[in-house]
């Protein structure tokens, strides 16, 4: 058996899945080896998600915590470190352990170097048409947001580059936060006759009408396929409402299964769903709707190399998530025998920037929309002598730091850090550029506030949060990770009920008190009234913090005491 | 001067002067119901009370009754239900909301030969369960479901 075969039993052992325990060093593969991708079948899909408005290559440390609760214990995606490598077969130290897990992030990260890039990704795309003719390339959504370049444009920098890339297909949720005007102006002229908008689940509000087309009817190869479009069902929670006043989101599963019906009675051979959920939510809708071929997931930023095939009364139905950040570029190939499906292959290809070269086309675009910003975006603000990063259930060292810097420019008594799942990472000794810090922060609604809460009340957001990240049912969770707190301590049991994960509260080593006021600094606010009040952004706040240190130390995580995880496969510690 | 951009119903509407003329055609619509306004129902702080005031006994959950909700509320000051039963001879739906302080929402009265589906906004205060009541040859029929009212803030 030749590498070429290994590669490709590799391939179809893990799609089905079993898992393989790869023995030879990965670490020594050659670019060559590492995109062998042998096409198969004769309807491909090319899928990116979670971009995150990154255009150029960047480092991403994926997470240490990353817990399943319940029935979720111990699976995919609830799967980290080395219990990630055993699941899905992926030898230790190599290029691709660097790519899926955290494991000596520290140690590799100057060995394999930055990922992602869209003109990285632009060659590895067109790499992949040669060999797939009439292959859609689907976006996830979270495309438009995530750097100082995109909210300077309002997005365009990114809308340009996906119309560049070919992306045939997207959906939302990050773009509806420049509000929903801008998202109709983009789809309306800058992505008429380019690339579709598609969600099922996105409504006005007063009579229930679609604002985009549900699903939209392709053929490849002489293939019908359908992609029906889940926007995050949670847009208007998550985030301000007022951004989308006259949208009403929802998972909205009856009407999902009414989508795919439609889809299938207009002849379509494959359908699939490019989806927002996260990939709790897909996992759970996979088991419920009938006539899905494949769920192709975003939002909760899991890096899976194998997709879950998961049963249903109407069949099998598969569900894939591509990570985030730009690093993955997903491969879905269908074998459509007799007007179904009948074989398929899925990759999960890690776009190294080392191994695939710039697309001169797509640099000389990404160069261009940075221009005007170049030196504003490379300014140096500090010297980080720790790592800095954000992805993790509870705590990264990039969200310590925006606490601390919020406990101190803000003279509080504690700080709150919203649980986003985006943002790069800074390697130690690196200096922190302005870039750097809009990575973390770059909203429409990045208003820093204070306020006076009472204990009890402070118990209620991170009981509320907690709820939205651990609660049993898949359809009530929103995808983020637990707000970061600063200064105070506290216990969580994740398994518990609503109202009784939090406990042990203390400031300063005393309890805290229900009755008793507290000063609480934080952004990132979703209601109105906190526009109106126009609070520092907190970029401004943290650039402040660091220059006047010039180094900065490794953060000390303020962390939770974790009750009844022991043993979890989702934790590192 | 034309205009190009009547792409939904509500620009079309809002161009075409009809708005003002949709919602006074709904203002008649309280009054009727007033006929059979069920004070002592709709004045109810438990389930109990206002189980007793409207005459419900032994109400039994049914999956000819069905209660389309978000999961999560986008909006606990407007939170849209949907109520539909497939059981012949229904005469009334309402809606409860366990953790409200009134428990009854909204309660329809519905005529022979009425579609026994109907839509309502109601307020919720925090996340609790919804009732979906379903009146027919006198007997009560359920379907529950919790709707989740959060603070909503940071997401992913």
């Amino acid at each position: 058996m030749n590498r070429r075969e290994f590669l490709h039993v590799l391939s179809t052992a893990s799609a089905a899945g079993l898992t393989l325990s790869l023995k030879p060093a990965l670490a020594e593969q050659s670019a060559e080896a590492v995109y062998d991708a042998p096409a198969f079948g004769n309807v491909s899909l090319l899928h990116i998600t979670d971009c995150h408005a990154q255009l150029r290559p960047i480092y991403f440390r994926e997470p240490s915590v990353n817990l399943g609760i319940g029935g979720m214990s111990g699976r995919a995606p609830h799967l980290v470190g080395d219990a990630f490598l055993k699941q899905f077969g992926i030898a230790a130290k190599s290029p691709l352990a660097y790519a899926f897990t955290c494991l000596d992030f520290e140690r590799y990260a100057p060995v394999y170097g930055k990922v992602g890039g869209f003109a990285h990704l632009a060659t590895l795309v067109k790499r992949l048409r040669a060999t797939r003719p009439g292959a859609l390339l689907l976006d996830g959504g979270d495309t438009w947001q995530g750097s100082g370049a995109a909210l300077w444009t309002n997005g365009q920098d990114m809308v340009d580059a996906a119309k560049l890339l070919g992306v045939d297909i997207m959906t939302l949720h990050w773009e509806c936060t420049y509000g929903q005007d801008r998202v109709k102006e983009v789809a309306e002229k800058d992505f008429a006759g380019h690339i579709e908008i598609v969600a099922q689940n996105i409504k006005t509000v007063d009579f229930g009408d679609a604002v985009f087309k549900p699903y939209t009817l392709r053929g490849v190869n002489g293939v019908k396929v359908a992609v029906i479009g889940q926007a995050f069902p949670y847009t208007p929670i998550a985030n301000p409402r007022y951004m989308v006043a006259d949208w009403t989101f929802g998972i909205q599963e009856d009407n999902m299964q009414k989508t795919v019906d439609a889809a299938r009675a207009e002849g379509a051979q494959v359908v699939v769903v490019l989806s927002h959920n996260g990939m709790d939510v897909d996992l759970k809708m996979a088991s419920r709707v009938r006539g899905v071929d494949a769920i192709l997931g975003g939002h909760t930023h899991d890096g899976m190399p194998a997709p879950a095939v998961v049963e249903n009364p109407g069949g099998k139905t598969l569900v894939t998530n591509a990570g985030s950040n730009g690093k993955f570029l997903g491969v879905l190939d269908f074998e459509v025998k007799a007007g179904r499906v009948a074989d398929f292959r899925y990759r999960l290809l890690p776009v190294f920037a080392n191994l695939l070269p710039a697309d001169a086309e797509m640099d000389a675009l990404i160069a261009r929309s940075r221009a005007p910003f170049e030196s504003k975006l490379n300014e140096k603000l500090a010297i980080s002598e720790g790592l800095l990063y954000r992805r993790g259930n509870f705590n990264g060292s990039f969200d310590q730091l925006i606490l601390d810097a919020l406990r101190a420019e803000k003279d509080a008594e504690i700080a709150l850090s919203p649980g986003f799942r985006w943002g790069t990472t800074v390697l130690p000794g690196e200096a922190v550029t302005r870039e750097n810090l809009l990575d973390q922060t770059a909203i429409t609604y990045p208003y820093v506030t204070m306020t006076n809460m009472s204990g009890a009340q402070i118990k209620q957001i991170l009981e509320d949060v907690c709820d939205n990240l651990f609660n049993a049912d898949p359809y009530y969770q929103q995808g983020g990770d637990m707000v970061r707190v600063g200064g105070m301590a506290y216990s969580c049991d994740p398994t518990e009920a609503m109202g009784r994960r939090i406990g042990d509260m203390s400031l300063d080593g005393k309890p805290i008190d229900a009755g008793k006021n507290y000063k609480v600094a934080g952004w990132a606010p979703v209601a109105e009234a906190a526009r109106e009040a126009g609070g520092e952004p907190i970029w401004e706040l943290v650039e402040r913090h660091l220059r006047a240190r010039k180094t900065i130390a490794p953060p000390k995580l303020d962390l939770p005491t974790l009750k009844n995880v022991d043993g979890n496969r989702g934790m590192i510690l | 001067m034309i205009e190009h951009s009547w792409t939904d119903r509500r620009g079309f509407i809002r161009k075409a002067g009809l708005l003002s003329l949709v919602a006074s055609t709904f203002t008649l619509l309280p009054r009727l119901a007033l006929a059979a306004w069920n004070k002592a129902a709709f004045d109810s702080k438990t389930l109990a009370d206002a189980y007793q005031a409207m005459g419900v006994d032994a109400p039994k959950e049914s999956a000819d009754v069905q209660l389309l909700a978000s999961d999560i509320a986008e909006n606990g000051a407007v939170v849209p239900l949907q109520a539909v039963s497939k059981i012949p001879n229904t005469t009334q739906i309402s809606f409860l909301v366990e953790k409200n302080p009134n428990m009854l929402a909204a309660l329809f009265d519905l005529g022979p030969d009425t579609v026994a589906d109907v839509t309502a906004r109601i307020k919720m205060g925090q996340t609790s369960n919804v009732i979906a009541l379903v009146k027919a040859d006198g007997k009560f029929y359920t379907a529950t479901k919790e709707i989740k009212v959060t603070l909503g803030g940071c997401g992913g």
